[in-house]
């Protein structure tokens, strides 16, 4: 391979959008080529300061509110004749979804952190659907801390890891088995992270995860606390911010 | 504004549309803010632009038949943002293509205290890019679109992406060194 074409296909090399083959003749010439091996890792250097920098901004909280309300209301959806096809159809294809869900989701629900798992990330999907992400919005710990007192039997820990690359965006109330918790959202690069925390009188269990509909979860008991944090972020960011929690 | 090539639109979605439109795209408003802000190089008019090209969107989401939603509503706040800079600055528009007249005053709100040096520096160096550098930029390393996906919503043909990618880093890296070429080659 040319340099003139190692050059060319550097940056899909650097993208992961090579071919198998390409990317292995584009590795061969790296390791007779120092110029494009050293033209590689500054481009690679460069990413990772883009990465490091999280230069990722969010919408604010206020604006998905705005647009919310802002958004024309919906009629009420028709029984006109015109619709009746396709509402049969609807009908049958949900029929058919929840027959499935029944036989193969369900049994595989039967172990109960399974089961806890789904809803807890039901929980992080309503958080970031219903626009309520977080009730107190500060990146302070000392703000969130506080704002908790009160408002439940416990002392939920709040700590912000924004140099370890998880920067505490705010807390919420949340309900879940019928018990009121914290919610301590935390962004990591483009994503947020709900962590979960409620008392417990049992003792420490070690961290479980695991991944449904393409989230990741991880539960864990420690110091009279249950934890469970819930994100699209990699199962890895989850163990990190797992281990700066415990800490 | 004008409507552009996303289908006819109708203001009023029926119910079970307009769910669709909250579990299909509404979750994808981060993406559209932080395009439109990296596109109009502020946040304020980002916000404006957003919820512009998300009513856009929920008036043609008729038109939108399954698929990447995220492109989808990308694409939109991508022509809006366009739409909205010809409009309102159509100096830089027009001056699109040269890069030294872009060189902003380095913005100082308390935000940016408590960010570390690298961001502030990315920042500066990004914002002078030219638009078309700086959303291929955006949508590869902060949104992680594939190329497939910027194809789509940049409209450029997907044979083109890797080479607009390349073009745009080297400036990005030019512009580094051009702002501190002490600074840029400790850490690059």
């Amino acid at each position: 391979m040319s340099c003139e074409h190692a050059s060319a296909i550097l940056h899909g090399y650097l993208d992961g959008e090579l071919d198998a083959a390409r990317a292995s003749e584009f590795e061969r010439h790296l390791e007779s080529c120092p110029d494009c091996l050293s033209a590689l890792e500054a481009h690679e250097a460069l990413r990772s300061a883009l990465q490091r920098a999280q230069l990722y901004e969010p919408a604010p909280v206020a604006l998905r509110r705005k647009i919310r309300a802002s958004l024309p209301a919906a009629r009420p959806a028709g029984f006109g004749l015109r619709w009746m096809p396709m509402r049969g159809l609807a009908l049958a294809a949900a029929i058919l979804l929840l027959a499935f869900v029944g036989w193969r989701v369900l049994p595989g629900l039967n172990q109960k952190g399974e089961f806890e798992a789904a809803e807890m990330i039901d929980a992080h999907l309503r958080s970031l659907q219903a626009g309520h992400l977080t009730d107190v919005t500060s990146t302070d710990q000392h703000t969130i801390k506080p704002w908790f007192d009160g408002k439940l039997d416990f002392a939920p820990p709040v700590r912000d890891f924004a140099n370890d690359g998880f920067p505490l965006q705010g807390g919420r109330l949340d309900v879940l088995r019928g018990r009121a918790v914290a919610a301590l959202v935390y962004g990591r690069r483009k994503h947020v992270v709900n962590v979960f925390v409620w008392p417990s009188s049992e003792s420490d269990v070690a961290p479980r995860a695991g991944s449904k509909l393409g989230y990741q979860w991880m539960e864990w008991r420690k110091g009279g606390m249950e934890f469970c944090a819930v994100s699209d972020a990699s199962a890895e960011d989850l163990e990190q911010l797992q281990r700066l929690i415990s800490q | 504004m004008s409507s552009s090539g996303q289908g006819k639109g109708s203001d009023v979605l029926d119910s079970q549309e307009r769910e669709r439109f909250e579990q299909l795209v509404l979750p994808h408003l981060d993406a559209a803010f932080n395009l439109a802000r990296w596109l109009l190089r502020s946040r304020a008019d980002a916000e404006d632009v957003a919820q512009e090209a998300m009513l856009r969107a929920y008036r043609f989401f008729g038109g939108f038949h399954g698929g990447d939603a995220r492109a989808w509503l990308l694409q939109i706040v991508r022509n809006t943002c366009y739409t909205w800079l010809e409009k309102n600055r159509p100096s830089e528009m027009k001056t699109e293509f040269d890069e030294e007249l872009h060189v902003q005053p380095s913005p100082t709100p308390e935000s940016l205290a408590i960010a570390s040096d690298d961001r502030e520096r990315l920042t500066r160096a990004l914002e002078t890019l030219p638009a078309r550098f700086r959303e291929v930029l955006v949508l590869r390393e902060l949104e992680g679109c594939s190329y497939k996906e910027i194809a789509a919503i940049t409209a450029i043909p997907i044979g083109t992406v890797m080479s607009a990618l390349s073009r745009a880093r080297l400036r990005l890296q030019q512009a580094l060194t051009q702002h501190d070429p002490q600074e840029a080659s400790r850490e690059l």
